[in-house]
């Protein structure tokens, strides 16, 4: 368990340091100069090469990929000044430590997640229980059709429209607007919930129609009907064999999806206005902020890797086959 | 003896002699999108405590199907099931499901074929054995663990103290099979349906299982309902044999009538595609020909004249146009259109010889 626990760890890891590397070389193949991006409106040829040693450019590419790994575990001296670990370098458009900006901004993107997550899993996991408990019932067909449109849809598309019903027009809902933890806990969760609605109807749809199919195939297995044959009565079969069964395959995807809205929210925040990770992407791409977009970039990835690993050892408790694998 | 002294379609008696199971007029239906399949059309055998009825077929014949009916088992959604299933003067068909559910697993019990997929991965075989223990006897958390333990040293199990805490996974194929029967008997069941438990084992496995069946059958007086295609198997174990065919019963009586001298067709068939280490290595084995019916479409008349060597001895089209009855006298009979000399006189001269030293 221990030894399936550190080997998952230490493949994460490797995985990350790989993840770090094309994305650093990938940047610096590209075309534009960062020397030039962040020597401003008064540039001359002298200033750009001042920059470029300043900022290390002069030096070979893995050498540069090379500082720029220990100062994300160490910190460095930066012309600009000291960077504390973990240090993703300065940002070009406001001369801010990245982390710091990302810091500011995460507590909008964790919370969207966290009750967006919350959302989806039980809406999409209750309706594919009760659409398996009962197939062919009416609820059934309508849950079913429900979730394949939900899973058709857009958040562009829906979030307009909610915004101008639940909070235009019926008042019910905040129309979604950044958290402030520290001053307004309660506007910070009120005002978070249309978002995290709209964003989860794409998930849960999924969630319905996968919980569905995996707890019809479970039902119809052999050890569900050994436990029935036992005279276990049906809502004890249904949960401990049926949906025990199902778990794995629903919790890895609920680890993928998880792994994605903690990286940042990008289409959700654009339409409700919220300024999270996904958001700030977006910002950093469009000023091309090269080391902003790469401690996103970083950032995002590492919570996707994170995620993964915490699925493997989940599954280590779910399945008991995994364990002395 | 089992007694198999009803006609077919009579109602059991009223007596204090009733059988102790008693199966009448069964018909199970599935609805399917291509229509229905009859899968067990018109079936009735009784079964006494202490004896062991072996119910033979290929696949498909209905025979698990009728097995889970006893149960009730099937998915009501798309199952229909008509006829009379008396245990120990209970009506089992139609009975609520919580009827049925204080019975499964403690008066009736069934072992299923394949341990692997039948035991779920994910519990420990001891929790999965003491499971219904608790529920139908309230025991505790500790005695129903305990008395899992007691099962597995009773079915063979070495270290049962240790092997209670292990997974399905973390047993041979053996002793999983071992477990499923564990955990049919943990309840001291008065009715035990096996449905091929020993199919899926080697030989010497094999052996052992039905060693171990025979002798919780003699410790405890247990109903045995035995499901199998092997008919060494069958006379290893069986009192009684009802051989099935498209969901019906073609044949039955003592295994030894069965085996000595079978009367249908189909049971010729099933003797002959035995090997014997006795017949001459010149005689091929002789498989049925053809594949079992459809049973969407069963064929008309009796089921098996399409693939039946013999039907030219009947007069005229009987076999396809009508279905033989099953003739019982004293539990002895087969459902075939043959006369009874012909049965005999075709076994004896035709059959008997390819089968070698016969039994």
């Amino acid at each position: 368990m221990l030894r399936f626990l550190v080997r998952r760890v230490l493949g994460a890891i490797v995985i990350l340091i790989l993840i770090s590397a094309v994305t650093y070389f990938l940047f610096f193949a590209l075309p534009a100069d960062p020397a030039l991006l962040s020597c401003g409106k008064n540039c001359n040829p002298q200033t750009v090469a001042l920059i470029h040693h300043n900022l290390g450019l002069d030096q070979p590419i893995p050498v540069q990929y090379w500082h720029y790994m220990v100062g994300l575990f160490a910190g460095r001296d930066m012309p600009i000044g000291h960077c504390n670990a973990p240090c993703f370098g300065f940002s070009f458009a406001n001369q801010q430590p990245v982390w710091d900006i990302i810091k500011d901004r995460y507590p909008t993107t964790l919370t969207l997640a966290v009750m967006g997550a919350a959302i989806f899993l039980t809406i999409g996991v209750g309706l594919g229980l009760i659409s398996a408990a009962r197939q062919g019932s009416l609820f059934d067909k309508i849950a079913s059709g429900i979730s394949l449109t939900g899973q058709s849809v857009q958040i562009y598309f829906i979030g307009p429209l909610a915004i101008y019903l639940f909070a235009d027009n019926l008042g019910w809902l905040d129309r979604g607007h950044d958290v402030d933890w520290a001053h307004n806990p309660v506007g910070s969760i009120t005002g978070m919930i249309l978002p995290a609605l709209v964003m989860s109807v794409i998930f849960w749809s999924n969630y319905s129609r996968q919980t569905r199919s995996l707890m019809v195939e479970q039902l119809s297995e052999e050890h569900v009907r050994t436990a029935r044959a036992k005279g276990m009565n049906w809502r004890y079969v249904f949960f401990r064999y049926a949906l025990r069964g199902a778990m794995g395959p629903i919790i890895t995807i609920f680890g993928i999806d998880l792994g994605s809205v903690f990286g940042g929210a990008i289409i959700t925040e654009t339409t409700f206005g919220l300024h999270g990770i996904g958001n700030l992407a977006v910002a950093a791409v469009l000023q091309t902020d090269l080391p902003l977009e790469m401690g996103v970039m970083l950032f995002s990835a590492a919570s996707i890797v994170l995620f993964n690993v915490l699925i493997d050892a989940s599954y280590a408790f779910i399945d008991p086959r995994i364990r002395l694998a | 003896m089992t007694t198999l002294t009803q006609p077919e379609g009579q109602a059991s008696p009223q007596d204090a002699g009733a059988p102790f199971l008693s199966v009448r007029d069964l018909y199970v239906q599935f609805a399917t999108e291509d229509g229905t399949v009859k899968a067990v059309d018109g079936l009735s055998f009784d079964l006494e405590r202490g004896k062991t009825l072996g119910i033979v077929g290929e696949s498909g014949s209905g025979k698990s199907v009728t097995n889970l009916a006893v149960l009730g088992l099937h998915n009501p959604r798309n199952t229909t099931i008509s006829g009379e299933i008396m245990l120990d003067g209970q009506e089992l068909t139609g009975a609520p499901n919580r009827t049925l559910e204080k019975l499964r697993g403690n008066k009736m019990a069934m072992i299923f074929q394949d341990s692997l997929t039948a035991l779920s991965p994910y519990y420990t075989v001891g929790r999965q054995i003491a499971e219904p223990f608790r529920k139908h006897t309230g025991a505790s958390k500790k005695e129903a663990r305990d008395r899992a333990i007691e099962m597995l040293r009773k079915v063979g199990i070495p270290q049962p103290q240790t092997r209670v805490d292990d997974f399905p996974h973390q047993f041979s194929g053996g002793m999983r099979q071992r477990a499923m029967i564990a955990l049919a008997l943990v309840c001291d069941p008065e009715l035990l349906i096996a449905d091929e438990p020993t199919t899926a084992l080697d030989v010497t496995v094999q052996a052992q299982i039905l060693d171990l069946l025979r002798d919780l059958q003699q410790e405890t007086g247990t109903a045995i309902i035995f499901i199998t295609h092997d008919l060494g198997v069958v006379a290893n174990v069986c009192d009684d044999v009802l051989v099935m065919y498209a969901g019906r019963c073609v044949e039955r009586g003592s295994v030894r009538e069965i085996l000595k001298t079978p009367q249908h067709p189909y049971a010729w068939g099933l003797l002959s595609s035995i090997p014997r280490l006795s017949a001459s290595v010149d005689v091929p084995l002789q498989p049925i020909k053809g594949t079992p019916p459809s049973l969407l479409n069963p064929p008309s008349g009796c089921p098996f004249h399409p693939r039946c060597a013999f039907r030219d001895e009947v007069d005229g089209t009987l076999c396809q146009d009508e279905r033989p009855p099953l003739v019982l006298d004293h539990g002895r009979g087969s459902a075939c259109h043959l006369a009874a000399e012909q049965k005999q006189s075709i076994f004896a001269e035709r059959i008997q010889p390819l089968l070698g030293r016969a039994g």
